[in-house]
């Protein structure tokens, strides 16, 4: 389970988030949602102690993410930032490798490599496993991220807008991935969706927000209705039924 | 088609992340060629009579220096460069030299009969301290373009070098910095060069934070997402950075460049996974400073041209050229 207790975050004079209080339960694909700004990624990077938060307590899995021994904390909780730029010149293998990091402090044996393979296969990387990074395009990129945290093979996984750049096949790809570790794996997935109707079709937990604060929090039916949507994303939305989900729609008023 | 595409661009044998031996053997005996030249290249006839003593008082400690100099100057840079995912950086573009030559400086003043193990350990430092106000003004900066990392670097050391100049001017020591910024071999002799050794195991370090600084060079929150000590690694790293060069400037002054062409040049071919490069970067600076010492050497004999000389030309084309691929690539 992670559990926000108090969380509040304020850059220079901007109140960012909270203060918040959420629990997020162990098993299955929590989606994050909400406008830009709402301080998705706020909360999930403080949640992945990337960011330290001004007041509050956030523990995964038990674990107090500020005082856990880093090297714990990282077998058990791996966090993908919204941007990712690396200079550095590494083959997509060699990226995903670092993903086991945490489990051999660099000396990968033989379970480390296949747990590479299998990320890499999961996101269908293994043709490009031996190019460069700077030479693959914006969503084979993408895909290359997501692996390497996949690779480090934790019981909770944070991915903020993983599905930025990738094509409709790749999205949609990603987000059964996704599911399937969450259903097979027993993984706890959260992650910031920008598109609400894959949130609405693939996960089990939707958490919206605005200015800073959880406002609903619940299963995408019960998140997936006019009011909720048209008051959280301030556009007149309607939801209509879909192929066994509910689906928004609101690209014309 | 994907795998016509792949077939095309990744040639069987050199796939990266494979330890290619055979290259590296080749390239072993290169730099060897090189060190063994440098043994056997000066004015100095050997045949004649104390030839013997001249070889182990003078040649074997100058190629020994050349080959600890040349290896930790190029680990440095990428060292640093990992540091501040910076490809432009490298201890003479962050400051990190010109601090160490302020250091020497102040022993020289302040402790005039000191053994040079206290001078080298005054140095670095002067070196550490100096790199720290580096990292700590980058981290300040908000636009970390490629460029304005080296500026800032460049900048800080040059109001470090004023600051040694203004010294040395009042207390009457500015012809000692002339030999300090223009790095040599060519007072190199036995008893002066010893504590050279020291850098050696810098390098050994290097070789055992390998992987950590392959991850550190992805970054701050990629580091700390793998369980990486972030801030303790940067100051590990900054210390055997500090150390190779107070060292280095206290034997044989600055070697402008060095751990920028050579680490760069070794991740064009090679990319950046550090733990299978770090041989060619030891390799590819012994060679390098060799090379431009056996230049500075004979271009103009009986007279030797300072190694930093040759070093700043070749490094200077290098920097150019290695910008313009950068601008070229985005
Ligand atoms: N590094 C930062 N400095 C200043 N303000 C920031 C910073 N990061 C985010 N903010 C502000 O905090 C608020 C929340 O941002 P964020 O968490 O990135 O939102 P979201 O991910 O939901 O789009 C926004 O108002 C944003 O402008
Ligand atoms: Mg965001």
């Amino acid at each position: 389970m992670i559990t926000l207790d108090g969380v509040a975050k304020t850059y220079g004079d901007v109140h960012a988030l909270g203060p918040v209080d959420l629990e997020i339960p162990t098993g299955g694909v929590t989606a994050l949602v909400g406008p830009n700004g709402a301080g998705k990624s706020t909360m999930l990077t403080i949640v992945g102690r990337l960011l330290g938060a001004d007041a509050g307590r956030v523990t995964v899995g038990g674990l107090d993410v500020v005082t856990a021994r880093p090297r714990e904390l990282a077998k058990r909780l791996a966090i993908l930032r919204q941007e990712n730029h690396f200079v550095a010149r590494l083959t997509v293998r060699q990226l995903v490798q670092l993903g086991r990091f945490p489990h051999s402090q660099g000396r990968i044996t033989r379970d480390d490599e296949a747990a590479v393979d299998t990320a890499l296969g999961f996101l269908d990387l293994v043709d490009l496993q031996h190019r460069f990074l700077d030479e693959l395009s914006g969503g084979q990129r993408q895909r290359a991220y997501v692996a390497m945290v996949l690779a480090q093979d934790t019981e909770y996984v944070l991915l903020d807008e993983p599905l930025n750049n990738l094509d409709m096949q790749h999205a949609v790809s990603m987000m059964a991935r996704l599911r399937r570790a969450a259903d097979e794996l027993g993984k706890t997935v959260v992650l910031v969706v920008h598109d609400i109707n894959f949130a609405s079709a693939y996960a089990d937990q939707v958490v919206a927000m605005t200015e800073g604060r959880v406002r609903y929090v619940g299963t995408p039916r019960e998140v997936m209705t006019d009011a909720v949507l048209s008051d959280v994303f301030a556009t007149p939305v309607t939801v209509v039924e879909g192929p066994g989900y509910p689906l928004a729609v609101y690209y014309r008023a | 088609m994907t795998l016509a595409t792949d077939a095309a661009t990744v040639a069987p044998g050199t796939r990266p992340g494979r330890r290619p031996v055979v290259p590296l053997a080749l390239a072993g005996l290169l730099t060897l060629a090189l060190v063994v030249a440098s043994l056997f290249v000066g004015v100095y006839d050997l045949r004649a009579d104390g030839g013997g003593d001249m070889f182990l008082i003078t040649r074997v400690p100058r190629t020994l220096a050349l080959v600890l100099a040349g290896s930790a100057m190029a680990v440095s840079g990428l060292v640093l460069q990992q540091l501040t995912q910076n490809r432009f950086v490298e201890p003479t573009t962050s400051g990190t030299s010109e601090w160490a030559a302020l250091g020497l400086l102040l022993s020289v003043i302040l402790l005039p009969s000191a053994g040079i193990a206290t001078r080298m350990v005054i140095a670095s430092l002067a070196a550490f301290a100096g790199t720290m106000v580096f990292m700590a003004v980058l981290r300040r900066v908000q636009v970390r373009s490629t460029l304005v990392v080296p500026v800032v670097g460049i900048m800080l050391g040059a109001v470090v070098s004023s600051l040694t100049t203004l010294l040395a001017i009042s207390t009457n020591y500015l012809q000692l910095l002339g030999t300090w910024f223009m790095g040599s071999f060519t007072g190199v002799v036995r008893g002066q060069y010893e504590v050279l050794w020291v850098v050696a195991a810098v390098c050994a370090a290097t070789f055992v934070l390998a992987d950590r600084l392959t991850v550190a060079g992805l970054g701050r929150d990629v580091a700390t997402n793998l369980g990486l000590g972030y801030d303790r690694l940067v100051l590990l790293g900054t210390a055997l950075v500090a150390v190779a060069s107070g060292v280095t400037t206290v034997v044989v002054g600055f070697l402008p460049f060095l751990g920028l062409v050579v680490p760069n040049v070794v991740a064009l071919l090679r990319g950046d996974d550090l733990r299978s490069n770090l041989p060619w970067v030891c390799l590819g600076g012994v060679a390098l400073v060799t090379a431009c010492d056996l230049v500075g050497r004979t271009v103009r004999m009986p007279f030797e041209v300072p190694v930093a000389m040759v070093l700043g030309l070749v490094g200077a084309a290098a920097f150019v050229a290695l910008v313009l691929r950068v601008q070229r690539r985005g």
